[in-house]
């Protein structure tokens, strides 16, 4: 497989009014076409900047982000990006929202309504195509933020902790629903969480990151055979292995963190 | 929707609930209305046995008042001028205040450069223009919309630039990242976030435009609500004074209703399903 994005050397330092933190260092990391990979890592430890650079809204401090060989350096148009917080347009139907992305291309009403509309079945929201955001449940507008991400077909899909608000049963069938679309497309996906069921459950390859400053401490394929069965999975046998084997990883950071912070 | 949740909760009980409402509306309604006629018996009554008329006037006198300027047509040409001062003042003010407004939002260099001198006219007390306006543009109607429409720019203006500000940028980020030009994030993001906050721009700058208006009439002229109660107050006229005032308040009440239905139907997406 040829790799799709590559991180080389990143680092990356803010800085506040209480000096210069650094977020990540000595980062080398590649993403192969075709892949769910899954970052897991504490808060803080500088995962969500990673999906930034990848998207090309921020610039390392050092090292470089290629993106099919070519550096990234400016916004990547070739990237869906599902944020943690919700960024439907609230003015927006729930139809408009999906169809966003076509509409920019300058498709006409019909045929983005169309798109729209059966992605909308697919996430199990028909019914609610006119719908306003805030007139949607959480779990309904993270459905509604799936299918405007998959329904302008985006080489790549970064997410961020997109699950992260909602409870525990919901989380499971959002997991479900998400692996089902992804059979379906095979888009490349990068998926952040501080949940290392979630990332065992859903990616092909799993990156551990450490406590801030953020570094790889170790990545792991995940040999569990597709499909999988969200809702059993976690008791499989070689899932419990894997589990073990990464949580050895994120224990160490986790416990870091606590010293830290 | 909207269906949706009327099965689920409404199906025995909605009816009830919609009939309560209504005794409830109604006994509102009759509560105000006996507000009103036990203030207005008890203005009456004091006028003249408790309190001189020369003070507070009474509401049958008022009354009689408001009827002569009716009969004589007076009252018409005092409403529609300082009508027209209003309306253009607000619409030159709304109008240039949004166009500044989001000209500096977009352009925050010139937002930069721009700010102190933004801020030292906005800090000052527009009120306080209107002898200027008034030696600059005389006596007649301009001055009063001039001054109307410096009144409600500022207003407008600063909420408008606020409002750009206000904009997320998690969602002009996906936007940029779905491949939208600079202008399509204009349109299809700031313009419609920024929305809302010009209309309480505009909202909040109805009665100011009125005030504006109406400062200026009473400072020099000789037509207007404003020049009715300063021209009733010279002559020692309180009922002329109060129903001057009277109409002032009916004005303003309109506008302000006006504006909150226009409001309501452009901010569909605001209401909430709960």
């Amino acid at each position: 497989m040829t790799p799709l994005i590559e991180y080389r050397g990143i680092a990356r330092r803010f800085t506040t009014r209480r000096g210069t933190v650094t977020a990540c260092e000595n980062v080398d990391l590649t993403v192969n076409d075709g892949e769910f990979l899954a970052i897991v890592g504490p808060s803080g430890c500088g995962k969500s900047t990673l999906l930034n650079m990848a998207a090309g809204l921020l610039q390392p401090s050092a090292g470089a982000v290629f993106y099919r060989g070519a550096p990234v350096s400016e916004p990547n148009t070739r990237v869906g990006y599902m944020t943690q917080r919700d960024t439907l347009l609230p003015w927006r139907s729930v139809e408009d929202n999906v169809a966003i992305a076509l509409e920019l291309r300058g498709e006409d009403r019909a045929t983005r309504i169309g798109t729209a509309h059966n992605w909308l079945h697919r996430v199990g929201l028909k019914g609610f195509e006119t719908a306003f955001p805030s007139q949607l449940s959480g779990g309904m507008r993270r459905r509604v933020s799936m299918a405007r991400t998959l329904a302008y077909e985006p080489e790549t899909i970064l997410m961020d902790e997109p699950f992260g608000a909602l409870d525990a049963q919901l989380r499971l069938v959002m997991h479900d629903e998400l692996l089902k679309l992804w059979a379906a497309t095979r888009t490349t996906m990068v998926f952040v969480t501080h949940d290392l069921t979630e990332a065992i459950t859903l990616a092909d390859r799993v990156a551990v990151f450490s406590a801030r400053p953020g570094r790889i401490r170790a990545i792991e394929t995940v040999d569990l055979p597709r499909p999988r069965d969200v809702f059993r999975i976690r008791f499989d046998p070689r899932f419990g292995e894997l589990h073990d084997k990464l949580w050895g990883y994120l224990e160490e950071s986790v416990r870091d963190g606590v010293m830290v912070g | 929707m909207a269906a949706i949740i009327a099965q689920e909760s409404a199906p025995r009980v909605g009816h009830d609930i919609v009939a309560s409402a209504r005794t409830e509306w109604f006994k509102v309604l009759a509560w105000r209305i006996g507000i009103v006629a036990v203030g207005l018996t008890l203005w009456e009554t004091a006028s003249g046995r408790w309190v001189k008329p020369f003070w507070i006037s009474s509401p049958s006198a008022i009354w009689a008042q408001l009827m002569a300027w009716v009969d004589s047509g007076d009252l018409w040409m005092h409403v529609e001028i300082t009508m027209i001062e209003t309306i253009l003042g607000f619409v030159f003010g709304a109008v240039s205040g949004i166009g500044v407004g989001l000209a500096l939002g977009l352009n925050k260099r010139l937002a930069a450069v721009l700010d102190p001198f933004i801020i030292a006219f906005y800090s000052l007390p527009k009120i306080a223009l209107a002898p200027l306006f008034i030696l600059w543009f005389g006596v007649g109607l301009l001055s009063k919309v001039v001054l109307a429409t410096f009144v409600v720019f500022f207003l407008v203006f600063y909420n408008t630039y606020a409002g750009t500000l206000a904009v997320e940028q998690e969602l002009v980020d996906v936007l940029r990242l779905m491949g939208a030009s600079r202008w399509q994030i204009v349109r299809k993001v700031i313009l419609p976030s920024v929305l809302l906050w010009i209309f309480t721009g505009m909202k909040i700058s109805v009665p100011y435009a009125l005030i504006g208006a109406v400062v200026g009439e009473m400072m020099a002229s000789n037509k207007g609500l404003g020049y009715l109660i300063q021209a009733s107050a010279g002559q020692y006229d309180t009922a002329g004074v109060f129903a001057a005032l009277f109409v002032l308040m009916l004005i303003a009440t309109g506008l302000h209703e006006m504006l909150k239905q226009s409001e309501k139907l452009m901010l569909r997406w605001k209401e909430d399903s709960t």
